[in-house]
């Protein structure tokens, strides 16, 4: 009983771990999509921060100084897409694509310039790294706390203010924004400068706190898992959340059935294990979400009427 | 002023001719060596990173200069080895098993360049096949793994899920069983693709898992995964294993020791070959026998080792040399039962 109680704790506390990325991601991401900017290059966003988070803690000795460094670079890719869609009105799919192929690129050859190790960052030590605050065992940093506290906060932001109002409706009918004389482009930056703090809190957990130190392609397709998340959840904060628990879970059960066995089925093969989150995710894709309504304006960039 | 420029360049040129004529007359007379790396990446302080070591001292004692090239994905082997080739540099490394298709199809379009694959069998006249018997170094770190352990708990953690690293976890298994067979062994494959060699975060979750269940001791086969895996392992106290090169000095004091494949030795004898027309092609296997694998211990886990432990490791490393111990091979029947 009690190794049960204890394996469900542990299975908690991992998914919690797994978690947090997209937890962070999908929140900022939310805030994008909500305006009606889709964001596919949330990937590249993160991958970015997590390499300068990494490369400034092993610079300057300072985890904090490496969150830091993180949300400068995540927001610098965010203003870039939005130059590119809010401002001169680009595809936002192709813009948010680019970001992740410049990501991929140049954070090998900016490290591999700066460090000379095969584009990864040097091995951070235990100072430049955010260490878990109450439970070393579960991992528990800051991060996490900021992922679960950006939930209400961005169900609050979006749902009970007047940024929240005008955002939603920018990203409905940015021409009823606009008659009512508040600017349409103003909003969609705010909104994405919004995306790239997160997806930089993202990125800064796996460089700094969940790992130690950046590896190339780090972020391994998370930013897109915290897209999906978004879908799943129908825009709307606490079941993107629910999504990404979900996630979480699913790969945090992968990691420990595996060479276990379950009662009354035997040993489960590996292979079964890896492709579960696939297989969950077409199921529950295919039973339980129902149509997934977008944004209305999203994907279309806003023309002035004179 | 503009007058000048013309004798300028002139003379500029003749004294580049002087410098390099003799540069060129003294490098026509050695050999050319380049190696292509595999996708772990030539800094993952793990296999690749021996290759380079073995190298570097080449190239020290040598003089002689050695060219790489970092390959970002598995396609990229095939152009690589075919542009060496075409720059006659000669030898060529080729760094692990995933190369063996694209090395096979190179060689046999360059009859005349000597090539040398590290981890796998290509079986042409130009190629040298460098393999190791990794599961007598792994049966000597289980050995020590089952003898550290106090949970009697013992994980592992591979990279790729292939054969090969199937025979570092079957080795490792047989040297726990033998030193204490009611030891258990937790194992974990990180993937089924070559991405698995470079997911240190996935490494370090799956290190995690194992810790929650009881581990204390963790062998990380894994190339640049490993760096996750060990991590994890240290940030929770527990202990680990290295893989390839000697990892002692990543994580001093929770590094029990490391598993020596030593690729720098098979990389400098190639190259030395070359260089003395000494080059054989053929298969070249090696094990504890001919210092191909070994055990690690130096400053950094010398407190973790007692000497009871070094005694028995050292005595079961005799057993094999000797044949007295016969460490079952994964790959030979494709299973852990002899």
């Amino acid at each position: 009983m009690e190794e049960t109680l204890t394996f469900i704790t542990l299975t908690l506390a991992a998914t919690l771990r797994v978690a947090t990325p997209l937890v962070l991601c999908a929140m900022g991401g939310l805030f994008s999509e909500k305006s009606g900017i889709i964001d596919v290059g949330l990937e590249g966003k993160m991958l970015m921060a997590a390499f300068f988070a990494a490369a400034t803690a092993s610079l300057t000795g300072s985890a904090w100084a490496g969150v830091v460094a993180a949300i400068v670079a995540a927001e610098a890719l965010a203003l870039l897409h939005g130059f590119a869609c809010i401002t001169h009105r680009g595809n936002q799919v192709v813009s948010g694509i680019a970001l992740n192929i410049l990501a991929a690129g140049l954070t090998v050859v900016l490290g591999t310039a700066w460090f000379a190790r095969g584009g990864q960052t040097p091995p951070l030590g235990d100072g430049e790294r955010l260490k878990p605050i109450f439970f070393p065992v579960a991992g528990d940093n800051v991060l996490v706390y900021v992922a679960l506290l950006s939930v209400p906060f961005t169900w609050w932001l979006i749902a009970r203010t007047r940024f929240g109002l005008r955002l939603r409706a920018v990203g409905e009918m940015p021409l009823a924004v606009d008659a009512a004389g508040v600017s349409v482009a103003w909003l969609r930056y705010r909104a994405v400068l919004l995306c790239g703090l997160f997806s930089g809190l993202a990125g800064a957990y796996l460089s700094i706190a969940q790992n130690a130190g950046f590896s190339r392609d780090m972020t391994a397709g998370q930013g897109f898992i915290a897209l999906a998340a978004i879908i799943f959840g129908k825009w709307r904060p606490f079941p993107a959340f629910g999504a990404c628990l979900v996630f979480g879970l699913l790969d945090a059960v992968a990691i420990r059935l595996q060479g276990v066995k379950v009662p009354g089925v035997g040993e489960v093969p590996v292979q079964l294990i890896q492709a579960l989150p696939y297989l969950l995710t077409l199921f529950l894709l295919a039973g339980f979400i129902g149509n997934a309504v977008a944004p209305k304006a999203a994907g279309v960039p806003y023309e002035k009427e004179h | 002023m503009k007058r000048w420029v013309g004798p300028l360049i002139a003379v500029f040129a003749v004294v580049c001719l002087g410098l390099s004529a003799p540069a060129q007359a003294q490098t026509q007379a050695t050999i050319k060596p380049a190696i292509v790396f595999s996708t772990g990446g030539k800094f993952d302080k793990s296999f690749n990173e021996g290759v380079w070591q073995g190298a570097e001292r080449f190239k020290k004692d040598t003089g002689i200069a050695v060219t790489e090239f970092e390959p970002s994905n598995e396609t990229q082997f095939e152009q690589a080895l075919r542009r060496f080739a075409q720059r006659s540099q000669d030898p060529i490394i080729a760094v692990g098993f995933a190369q063996a298709v694209a090395l096979e199809k190179v060689a046999k379009e360059f009859p005349n360049i000597h090539f040398t694959i590290i981890d796998s069998v290509v079986n042409l006249p130009n190629v040298q096949s460098v393999v190791f018997r990794e599961q007598e170094g792994s049966f000597l770190v289980g050995v020590l793994a089952a003898l550290a352990s106090k949970t009697g708990k013992i994980g592992f953690v591979g990279g790729m899920d292939i054969p090969l690293v199937r025979r570092f976890q079957c080795g490792f298994e047989q040297g726990i069983k033998y030193a204490n067979p009611s030891a258990e062994l937790i194992t974990n494959m990180t993937g089924t693709t070559p991405a698995a060699w470079n997911d240190p975060g996935r490494g370090a979750e799956l290190a995690r898992g194992q810790i929650d269940r009881g581990v204390d001791v963790v062998y990380a086969a894994a190339g640049s995964t490993g760096l996750g895996i060990l991590q994890a392992t240290k940030d929770r106290g527990k202990l680990g294993i290295g893989v390839d090169s000697n990892q002692n000095h990543l994580h001093p004091g929770n590094m029990l020791t490391s598993m020596l494949k030593r690729v720098d030795v098979a990389t400098y004898e190639s190259f030395k070959a070359a260089q003395d027309h000494q080059w054989k092609g053929g298969t070249q296997v090696l094990g504890l026998k001919e210092g191909g694998v070994d055990w690690a211990l130096d400053k950094d886990n010398e407190k973790l080792v007692t000497p009871e432990m070094k005694a028995k490791v050292e005595a079961a490393k005799a057993d094999i040399i000797s044949g007295k111990i016969v460490v079952h091979d994964y790959m030979s029947n494709n299973s852990c039962n002899r």
